[in-house]
């Protein structure tokens, strides 16, 4: 047992180094790194660069919903509309620029802000109307953005968007895919502002203990707007990235996908009390889900099997935190 | 009381640790029938170990536990339960949503004879009354709804509980901490009561006066170990606290005279929740200012309304004669009013935050650059600064608020206040659940503050604080002030008399 132990004055500060302790703090890495032994030992197909590359590639449509997921569940709430909202997005996105004919860009825009609006949306609907909980108004939303994307187009999809909208979802810098360096930078960009920008800081202590935010001067109203916004945004973000890997935007894109970002979140070790949780864990979790699904194609398991699997580790990790939890509350 | 009475539970030895930290040394410590034993010590010195050890929550190292003669293993709260000891936290665990008899039986239901399933809400109903009838309350409250009923007789029907369960032995840990004056007083007519039905009670208070009032024995403990168990009657109060800080804490109230300056804050025709009559008063530099009533006299609500806690209402307040705006906790703080609240916990931290954080968090404009990043090494540089001005233990800030104890919780709470560079100090019950140290050194604290020029507001139900610290007590009493005391003028009873509105 390695502990350093600091004399002080009166105090005394000890610091444990132990190997148990750091288990628990990086469990979630440790995690991944585990899955990615097991199954390069498993399949000599999973370890190559094609391969890591299809990954990444894979991986990111969860990855910008998760990062979005990532600040409702800081503040204690949920987002349950993204999936619904990355569809609503994306429809919209093709009226303009295919049925339309509308420059690019200016639907890149309608996507975006098609997203953010219904996160802003979601965000009103909790401080100003005061429904009780999100997942009341995000599930409303849900069900509300979900039947105009159907209602759009007669359910119809949308196909042959212009090459500047795939851009995002389709191209390869080197063998690297354009949309995995998009989460790679959204996730610093996102670390920034979690730790270093007030509203950021102010996303923790809201989840921490609403009221004494309050009265410590935060807007809490406007700061769980931002959030809501946020996550909208990121709905939006992972619905142009789908489109140009698809070429074609449908009314039912997106269904459920809140549920694995959701996951990614908690198996990244974030706390449903809201509080506690990264942008680093989150990109981990969103990867084990990745790499997992992924592994279990290549030894050719099942999609049911595969959900069953995700299940699995879903509880797992969140297991592995309440023990953690229990003994940080026994110290 | 009888020495030679046998105890009812007696444990010896007792030791436990969490990792490296030895939070129980070897206790040993005695209650017998009919008697009340308090447990005083400073925050950490072991007490609640003590007694989540005798109530099973916690399973001890070493040592053995005797309950009338025979020695006994706890090991769950079940167990505990059994035998008959009985638990009332100072955090309630009654469901709001319950009827009050339904609270009494919560978990062990009686049922209709030869119906095993079917819940008999008669008998429940009857049982429930005559133990409210032996503490001498009203026995119809058994069909009230938990959530009407205030927080003194809600912490009446836990005891009514442990009566119903044919407790021997009840513990209560700090009752009296949240109870308005009259509560307090039926409270102790009800430990009176149960003592003189041969009911065992282990009492913890930081409050002297009740320790002398209700107490017969008196054990003091200090970092993990027993000092030693006193007569009350037989020995002096300044003893205990020597026993208990280990030191003689020359003054247990450090009051310092300073120069009365002109007028600094003022308050006129605010409108208070929950009040008729508009409110009143202004404050001088160079004097702390106590507000004293009983609970439930609108003296939190005062605070809230100006800080802007709640939805506004009329009123202005000034400060050195300008008036100040005020419709939000935000407008507060930039007009240079600070809030210390009385529920630290609930209203003042962060408990899964880092220290740093929680000290930063009111003014974190202050650190942020133009670049609109904060700037992390200036905070954790004016973090410290206020862990070592203010002597927080320990002064590691990567701890989170949690794991500090209630005394050194509260210190964070006020540098979180002190970072906000605050003009007006609002300090709502500042000691409350705080060991005698700590609490000196909030009155220093107060001291220095007006000195360097500050307005210092104490609201606060312990009297002989309001008398020891401030220089001019207002009482309030159903919203509105019913005295103004130069503190020569005021004594207890003038006090307690405008505050029952007498």
């Amino acid at each position: 047992m390695s502990e350093i132990v600091v004399q002080k004055e009166n105090g005394t500060v000890k610091k444990n180094l132990t190997i148990k302790n750091i288990l628990s703090k990086f469990a979630p890495l440790i995690g991944l790194v585990l899955l990615v032994v097991v199954l390069t030992v498993l399949s000599d197909r999973f370890l190559t660069v094609n391969n890591v590359m299809n990954i990444a590639r894979q991986s990111s449509i969860n990855s910008l919903l998760a990062i979005g997921m990532l600040l409702p569940i800081l503040t204690a709430g949920i987002d349950l509309s993204v999936g619904s909202v990355l569809a609503i997005s994306v429809m919209l996105m093709g009226v303009t620029t295919v049925n339309m004919g509308s420059n690019p860009f200016i639907g890149i825009l309608v996507c975006l802000g098609v997203g953010s609006g219904f996160g802003w949306f979601n965000g009103i609907l909790l401080t100003k109307l005061r429904l009780p909980h999100p997942f009341i108004s995000t599930l409303g939303t849900m069900n509300i953005a979900r039947g105009i994307a159907l209602i759009i187009t007669a359910a119809a999809p949308i196909a042959g968007f212009p090459y500047m909208i795939q851009f995002m979802g389709r191209e390869f810098v080197g063998p690297i895919p354009v949309s995995f360096i998009l989460v790679i930078a959204v996730y610093v960009i996102f670390h920034i502002f979690l730790t270093r920008t007030q509203t950021g800081r102010y996303i923790y202590a809201i989840g921490g203990n609403p009221e004494a935010a309050r009265l410590s001067g935060i807007n809490v109203d406007r700061v769980l707007i931002i959030v809501y916004t946020i996550s909208g945004l990121m709905a939006g973000l992972a619905g142009l990235v789908m489109v140009g890997r698809v070429n074609s935007a449908f009314p039912l894109a997106g269904l459920s996908y809140e549920l694995d970002a959701i996951a990614a979140v908690i198996i990244g070790g974030a706390s449903f009390l809201g509080g506690v949780g990264t942008v680093w864990g989150t990109l981990i979790g969103a990867l084990i889900i990745a790499v997992l699904r992924n592994g279990l194609n290549l030894l050719n398991v099942s999609a049911d099997f595969q959900m069953t699997i995700i299940g699995a580790v879903i509880i797992a990790a969140v297991y592995v935190d309440v023990l953690r939890q229990r003994k940080n509350k026994k110290k | 009381m009888d020495v030679e009475t046998k105890s009812l539970l007696e444990i010896r030895g007792i030791k436990k640790s969490f990792d490296q930290n030895h939070v129980l040394k070897g206790i040993d410590f005695d209650v017998k029938a009919g008697e009340v034993h308090v447990l005083l010590g400073e925050n950490g010195a072991g007490k609640s170990t003590l007694i989540k050890i005798l109530t099973g929550a916690y399973q001890k190292d070493a040592g053995e536990i005797y309950w009338e003669g025979r020695m006994v293993d706890l090991n769950t709260p079940v167990d505990a339960m059994n035998i008959g000891i009985a638990t009332i936290y100072q955090e309630l665990n009654l469901i709001p949503q319950l009827k009050v008899y339904e609270n009494i039986f919560l978990g062990r239901e009686l049922k209709r004879s030869g119906k095993r399933s079917l819940l008999d809400h008669n008998a429940m109903h009857e049982e429930a009354k005559r133990c409210l009838k032996m503490l001498g309350q009203n026995p119809n409250i058994a069909d009230m709804q938990v959530s009407r009923l205030g927080i003194g007789q809600q912490q009446l029907v836990e005891v009514a509980k442990a009566l119903a369960l044919d407790a021997k032995l009840i513990i209560m840990d700090e009752p009296t901490s949240s109870l308005s004056a009259q509560e307090v007083d039926q409270l102790y007519k009800c430990v009176e009561s149960l003592k003189a039905k041969g009911i065992a009670i282990v009492f913890i208070s930081h409050r002297l006066e009740e320790i002398r009032r209700l107490g017969d024995r008196i054990t003091i403990l200090r970092d993990g170990f027993k000092i030693d168990t006193l007569q009350v009657r037989t020995t002096e109060t300044d003893y205990w606290i020597e026993l208990m800080v280990g030191r003689s804490l020359d003054e247990k109230f450090p009051k310092q005279n300073f120069t009365l300056g002109k007028e600094g804050f003022r308050v006129e025709g605010l409108e208070v929740e929950g009040t008729q009559e508009p409110v009143e008063f202004s404050v001088r530099y160079g004097e702390i200012i106590g507000i004293s009533g009983l609970v439930g006299a609108g003296r939190t609500e005062l605070a809230r309304a100006i800080f802007g806690a709640d939805s506004s209402k009329n009123g202005k307040i000034f400060i050195d004669g300008k008036e100040v705006k005020i419709k939000s906790p935000r407008d507060a703080i930039n007009s240079g009013i600070a809030f210390i609240t009385e529920d630290r916990k609930g209203e003042g931290l962060l408990l899964d935050q880092k220290l740093d954080f929680n000290i930063v968090m009111a003014n974190m404009k202050k650190f942020t650059g133009k670049s609109r990043l904060i700037d992390l090494n200036a905070i954790r540089e004016e973090s410290e600064n206020y862990i070592n001005e203010l002597k927080v233990r320990p002064n590691n800030l990567e701890l989170n608020a949690r794991n500090l104890s209630g005394g050194n919780q509260q210190k964070i709470v006020i540098a979180k206040w002190l970072c906000t560079q605050a003009k007006v100090f609002i300090f709502d019950e500042p000691t409350r659940g705080i060991d005698v140290g700590a609490k000196v050194e909030v009155y220093r604290l107060m001291n220095r503050l007006v000195e360097n020029g500050a307005i210092v507001i104490m609201i606060s139900s312990e009297l002989p604080e309001i008398l020891g610290m401030c220089d001019r007590v207002l009482v309030m009493s159903e919203g509105k002030f019913t005295a103004n005391f130069k503190i020569e003028d005021a004594s207890q009873e003038k006090i307690m008399k405008a505050a029952t509105g007498g």
